[in-house]
């Protein structure tokens, strides 16, 4: 029996489906689902990385971008419990990370120094294959209850037909098309970040929080914004002057 | 002695690719300097060990670099694209292989292709105004149509008879980006419709990868083989390069483009993987000045 009040997931879901506009902001899109993943089951720090043409995790966002998480995500292509989960395509999970050093030696020593203490992985799937991965962290120890565990597995796979923009994916193609766009686009962010944190002089952290503020506030999507903001500066004279 | 980018020096290069007995890729080349010496240089391809796989982009880079170039010019960086167009049309298995280059003004034109008849249908697109290759640099991904005949009445009305036209059942464009960054886009062509196979698909984004990076780079780095950057970095230091793109571009207030240049210019200069350097500009330990070479 799930400890989460049915109500409380079905808002989730729906925030979630209303989010699959015409114009959806891809990097948005999975920014809103590992928040609300990680909210549900009352983790500490979620991610979600996508894997590329050649197979390698690809962190692509998480619900709190600070560059030390995103280390614990980006290692994670070489090692860890997304690497496993992505491939054997089932879900990882770790109650202790302090025992887990052996298994994964590059990962776990990192995750523990940054406070955390349990960690588990969720596969992105589509029928056969499995496209990434989502990552929760919690900073006690312990595992996610069996019927939370299929809610967080039910909102994965939520994020990947959003992602793929297809109920019943027909063809091979729309998945290339749709992860390359994704891939894409977060390069796009992290080049906006690197100008933004020179021209005002703060952290890329903080560029991050002033590229989404920015979108919020002139109702645009973050990935249009982070382009504005490298190729057209002058059409956004708040973000890119000084 | 290393010569300083952009001087030319007689004499031929060799690159080599050879696999060291730790499994790890490296390149292993030649090339004379302007004093008349020569000068070995052994490098490792970083992160080619990912998931046990070796560097497909050291692979194509240098079966490019192989490729006997046809009549005209040996050089420069449309000879090198039009090598690689050859080298696609056999590793995919195509009917014919071109690059466009664009920009977001609009203007546009064929870069090079594997033959007349794909610079025919390249054009095309540019003629008529519609076509996959437009569609993949202005939606930032790939445009893959395996079947034209499906294509007539939705996505491109003019394109698709006059693609078939010329003998062409399936087109698969793949923009040539790296983030904000948009150079054009590599078309596939195939005769008779059906998918592209998943190798095949990885296939063709590693060559628009090669080749973005080496219009990026120039020619410089296409002739050697060496590995531009990017490609190779290690993966835990690739956002940090795109970051570092941007601050870059700040610094120096430059394009995009121009800022990732210097950035590679920085780094073989003072001979420093491109990952550290760019953590040390977005740790601020280092800022490229203008005149900083």
């Amino acid at each position: 029996m799930s400890t989460l009040s049915a109500e409380r997931v079905a808002k989730v879901f729906v925030e979630v489906t209303d989010t699959l506009v015409d114009e959806f902001d891809v990097i948005e899109f999975l920014e809103l689902v590992t928040s609300r993943a990680s909210e549900l089951v009352g983790s500490s720090a979620a991610g979600l990385l996508l894997a590329d043409e050649n197979g390698r995790l690809q962190f692509m966002a998480a619900s709190d971008e600070q560059a030390h998480l995103v280390e614990l995500f980006q290692v994670q292509a070489r090692e860890g419990p997304c690497q496993d989960c992505y491939r054997q395509g089932t879900p990882v999970s770790t109650s202790d990370l302090r025992e887990a050093s052996d298994r994964w030696p590059l990962f776990a020593p990192r995750a523990i120094a940054a406070g955390f203490r349990s960690v588990h992985a969720f596969p992105l799937r589509l029928r056969k294959e499995v496209i990434g991965a989502l990552n929760l962290f919690g900073t006690s120890t312990g595992e996610i209850p069996a019927a939370d565990v299929q809610i967080v597995q039910a909102l994965a796979d939520l994020a990947t037909i959003g992602l793929l923009q297809e109920r019943a994916v027909r063809h091979s193609e729309i998945v290339t098309e749709q992860l390359q766009g994704a891939l894409n686009s977060r390069v796009t962010i992290e080049q906006a970040k690197g100008a933004l944190a020179q021209r005002h002089s703060i952290s890329v952290d903080e560029a991050f929080q002033l590229l989404h503020s920015y979108a919020r506030t002139h109702n645009l999507r973050l990935g249009d914004v982070a382009r504005s903001a490298l190729t057209q500066p002058s059409e956004a004279p708040d973000l890119t002057s000084t | 002695m290393k010569p300083l980018i952009g001087t030319t020096c007689p004499g031929p290069r060799q690159s080599e690719l050879r696999k060291g007995r730790d499994g790890a890729n490296r390149i292993d080349r030649v090339y004379p300097t302007c004093d008349g010496q020569r000068v070995r240089e052994l490098r490792d391809l970083p992160g080619t060990r990912v998931n046990g796989q070796s560097s497909e982009v050291a692979r194509l880079q240098l079966l490019v670099g192989a490729e006997p170039s046809g009549d005209g010019a040996d050089h420069g960086t449309a000879a090198w694209l039009t090598r690689l167009c050859h080298v696609a049309v056999r590793e995919l298995d195509a009917a014919g292989v071109g690059i466009s280059l664009m920009t977001g003004e609009g203007s546009s034109g064929t870069a090079a292709a594997s033959d007349a008849t794909s610079e025919i249908i390249e054009e095309l697109q540019f003629t008529l105004g519609e076509g996959p290759c437009m569609d993949a640099f202005a939606t930032q991904r790939p445009v893959l149509a395996p079947d034209l005949s499906q294509e007539a009445s939705s996505r491109w009305p003019w394109y698709s008879p006059a693609a078939q036209g010329h003998g062409v059942g399936a087109v698969f464009a793949f923009p040539l980006q790296l983030g904000a960054v948009r150079l054009g886009a590599l078309d596939v062509y195939r005769r008779h419709p059906g998918s592209l196979s998943s190798a095949a698909t990885t296939l063709a984004l590693t060559f628009a990868h090669v080749a973005t990076m080496t219009l990026l780079a120039g020619q410089e780095d296409a002739a050697d083989g060496q590995s531009p950057d990017g490609i190779d970095e290690a993966l835990e230091t690739r956002y940090e390069v795109h970051q570092a793109q941007g601050m870059v571009m700040v610094q120096l207030e430059v394009t995009l483009v121009e800022a990732m240049a210097r950035l590679r210019a920085y780094a073989y200069l003072h001979d420093r993987r491109l990952g550290v350097v760019a953590r040390d500009i977005v740790t601020r330990s280092l800022t490229l000045e203008r005149d900083d070479q």
